[in-house]
């Protein structure tokens, strides 16, 4: 079941396509993840989602029926990167007026307030103005203003950019309880041992258009080069011809191998083991995301060329 | 509706709740009034400064028994003779030392002025004028011209004015063009403190990148609107203490000044024709039609700002952090308010001039221009028009700040440009 979809969605700005045609479909109760490299046109495709935008071309479905900015966004909690708050004003006012905004009336707001507050150990701060407060203690207010509405759909933008790691780890166990608890996440970030982690499934967007759509384990499969790690207690010499491998590095104590084409794992402990050499340890290396995002972003220019584009 | 109603509410708390806003709210106007009774008082003081001024008067030009003529200490110095005296009059503690030489009063020659640290024009005239006056008098002796009858003979009445077929005015244009310049003035200054109000707002929603949050939860335009309304009801309060101040003053001034509360009362009781001077004036404000025109007012503020807060957030959401840049674009809003201003000022003189009536329909000038005609009375045709003229022009101004707000309030980094911004307005959405 679908809580989001994307179909065929375009935007263009008259000097780039930022986002070209893309569909994508998110299941309910998921954390996704949305990859790209800067200026891919990730922000653009999110204020569509948010409704701030409204795309050229294409639709979205929100939880089984069109999507309507103007009553659906009180279902959608987002969190942009780019952190805003009125620096002026009192923390406890400011999350009230943010949870109004999303439609919350004043005592159920305050109630929802005052238990994040004191989940994230921040009931002193009620009457502190935004400017006195560090950048991961504002981040932490961001982060509770934008889930307070229980929306269904929640969308961080870097969520734990500017957090230590004691805060990003709250963060994300709070993340892992909203999704648990039904709430969907579209979790946006190039931090991809973050996105191995925490996503079930991901999309990789490179110049406005979807490059990679799957979920983490199928994607590293997908990728994968045949690498296994082999520990042993000593290694033949030399490797004739007739080895299902190749041997193309250590790792630590262990030796990295690839299998050759057409040969299975099997082989290669069959024709160790026939040799009478001692195995401790056999598994194999996917590639991490990281690897797997640099490959199919590399060649690519850096940064986008501007480009008259006719609509 | 209701999230309107939250922004409003927003903008409005966290402005009037400020301690800055009661202190400015109290102390300006304050400021002002100092100010003015400052300047006033130098003035008097200025004007009421005798100089003293010695006189070595050989053509016989004065009447020597006169020490003070027009308003300068004389003092006539005999047995010297120019040469000798100029080098004695600083000693004998004289600033101005005047030579007036042997002379045909039909051929006057130039009477020689010396003075000794500094010399206004206003006291060089002054000495001009009293010699002159001398001169004159002489020839018209010598025409054999009797000075009493020719005294006796001058004339100083003032017209009454009547309005239409003989209906009663009891208003002084002069009144008539205060008042005018008076609310005239003050639209001028709301449009300017509250314009700029509206736009450093915005620009802090993007600089704070906060707006991005809000536009997630409402429609940009809520956001603007929102914030204009909010900032309009701060300016509607701040009136409203000032109109609450002015009224708790006329109740205290016979208390505080007996004497010019007997003055007012006996100055209302008697109607306007009671006196003259101050009175007249006090007595002409009384038969003003004050509620049409605290209505009128209170509707030209209102549009003047709505239509114009709308391009200030425009321009707010165009430009970046640099205030600079800000001021450059906001050249083209602030024009139009001060070409209002200098049309007012005409028109607070001739009010049914083409210029003046033009201006007072025209809605970017019409909320400035109007007041400066309102007093005098407008033909309802022209109020009617100008009503409705505004408030097209709000509409029009609102819809198309909301175009550009949308796009500007979220870009980032580059600098728009008038023409961008037009282009924004007119692009399908």
């Amino acid at each position: 079941m679908s809580i989001l979809e994307l179909q065929h969605l375009k935007k263009y700005f008259s000097t780039q396509k930022a986002v070209d045609d893309i569909s994508l479909s998110v299941d309910k109760g998921q954390i996704f993840g949305l990859l790209g490299p800067n200026g891919a046109g990730k922000t653009t495709l999110i204020r569509m989602i948010t409704g701030i935008f409204y795309p050229d071309e294409g639709n979205i479905i929100f939880d089984g029926k069109k999507f309507d900015p103007l009553n659906d966004v009180s279902r959608i909690g987002y969190m942009p990167e780019e952190r805003g708050l009125y620096k002026k004003m009192k923390i406890g006012e400011q999350a009230m007026y943010l949870a109004q905004l999303k439609g919350l009336d004043r005592q159920h707001a305050m109630k929802k307030i005052k238990d994040w507050f004191v989940r994230f150990e921040m009931e002193t701060w009620w009457n502190k103005k935004v400017e006195d407060l560090s950048k991961g203690m504002s981040q932490k207010l961001q982060f509770v203003t934008t889930v307070l509405h229980e929306p269904k759909l929640i969308i961080l933008d870097e969520p734990f950019s500017g957090l230590d790691p004691v805060n990003s780890n709250l963060i994300k166990d709070e993340i892992f309880k909203l999704a648990q608890n039904g709430s969907t996440i579209i979790f946006s970030t190039h931090r991809m041992e973050q996105v191995e982690e925490i996503c079930n499934h991901i999309v990789l967007v490179n110049k406005g258009q979807k490059i990679l759509d799957g979920t983490v384990k199928d994607v590293k499969q997908e990728f994968k080069e045949n690498i296994f790690s082999i520990g042993t207690d000593t290694m033949p010499a030399s490797l004739n011809g007739n080895a299902p491998f190749e041997i193309i590095g250590t790792k630590n104590t262990a030796h990295v191998l690839r299998i050759k084409e057409g040969s299975k794992p099997n082989d290669v402990l069959q024709f160790l083991l026939q040799q009478g050499i001692s195995i401790h340890s056999f598994n194999e290396i996917l590639p991490s995301l990281n690897d797997i995002f640099i490959k199919l972003v590399e060649g690519t220019s850096p940064a986008r060329q501007f480009q008259t584009i006719k609509a | 509706m209701n999230k309107i109603w939250l922004i409003i509410k927003r903008e409005y708390l966290t402005r009037v709740r400020k301690k800055t806003f009661l202190l400015l709210t109290i102390l300006v106007p304050l400021i002002i009034i100092g100010f003015y009774a400052a300047i006033i008082a130098i003035a008097i003081k200025g004007a009421s400064e005798k100089e003293s001024i010695a006189v070595i008067d050989n053509a016989a030009l004065f009447d020597k028994s006169a020490t003070s003529v027009g308003g300068m200490d004389f003092t006539f110095i005999d047995n010297e003779t120019e040469e000798s005296y100029k080098n004695k009059y600083q000693e004998k503690g004289f600033n101005l030392f005047l030579f007036v030489p042997e002379m045909d009063i039909d051929h006057p020659v130039q009477p020689r002025l010396y003075y000794s640290k500094s010399l206004g024009p206003a006291t060089s005239g002054r000495i001009e004028g009293i010699v002159n006056g001398a001169i004159e008098q002489k020839r018209l002796i010598a025409a054999n011209i009797d000075l009493q009858k020719l005294n006796s003979s001058k004339s100083n009445i003032s017209l009454e004015t009547l309005k239409g077929k003989g209906e009663k005015d009891e208003t002084l244009a002069k009144v008539n063009s205060g008042v005018g310049f008076t609310g005239g003035f003050l639209v001028y200054l709301m449009l300017f403190i509250y314009g700029t109000m509206v736009m450093r707002g915005v620009m802090e929603e993007k600089t704070n990148r906060v707006a991005e949050v809000i536009v997630s939860s409402v429609k940009p335009f809520q956001l603007m609107l929102g914030k204009i309304i909010g900032i309009g009801a701060v300016g509607i309060t701040q009136f409203a203490i000032w109109i609450f101040l002015v009224m708790g003053l006329q109740f205290l001034i016979p208390y505080i000044f007996p004497e010019f509360g007997a003055q007012l009362a006996a100055a209302s009781a008697g109607g306007p024709q009671g006196g003259g001077g101050m009175l007249a004036v006090l007595g002409s404000l009384k038969s003003l039609p004050l509620g049409t025109i605290l209505f009128t007012f209170l509707f030209y503020f209102l549009g003047g700002y709505l239509l114009y807060a709308a391009l200030f957030a425009a321009v707010g959401s165009m430009v970046n952090e640099d205030p600079q840049e800000a001021q450059q674009m906001v050249f083209p809003i602030t024009m139009p308010i001060i070409l209002s201003f200098v049309i007012m000022t005409q028109a607070i003189n001739q009010p049914d001039s083409s210029l003046a009536v033009f201006g007072s329909l025209f809605p970017l000038t019409s909320p400035i221009v109007m007041m400066g005609r309102i007093a005098y009375g407008v033909p309802i045709m022209q109020m009617l028009l100008s009503m409705l003229f505004l408030i097209l022009a709000f509409l029009g101004t609102t819809w198309f700040a909301a175009k550009v707000y949308r796009t500007g309030i979220l870009m980032y980094g580059k600098k728009a440009t008038w023409k961008e911004m037009i282009r924004w307005a007119f692009r399908k959405s």
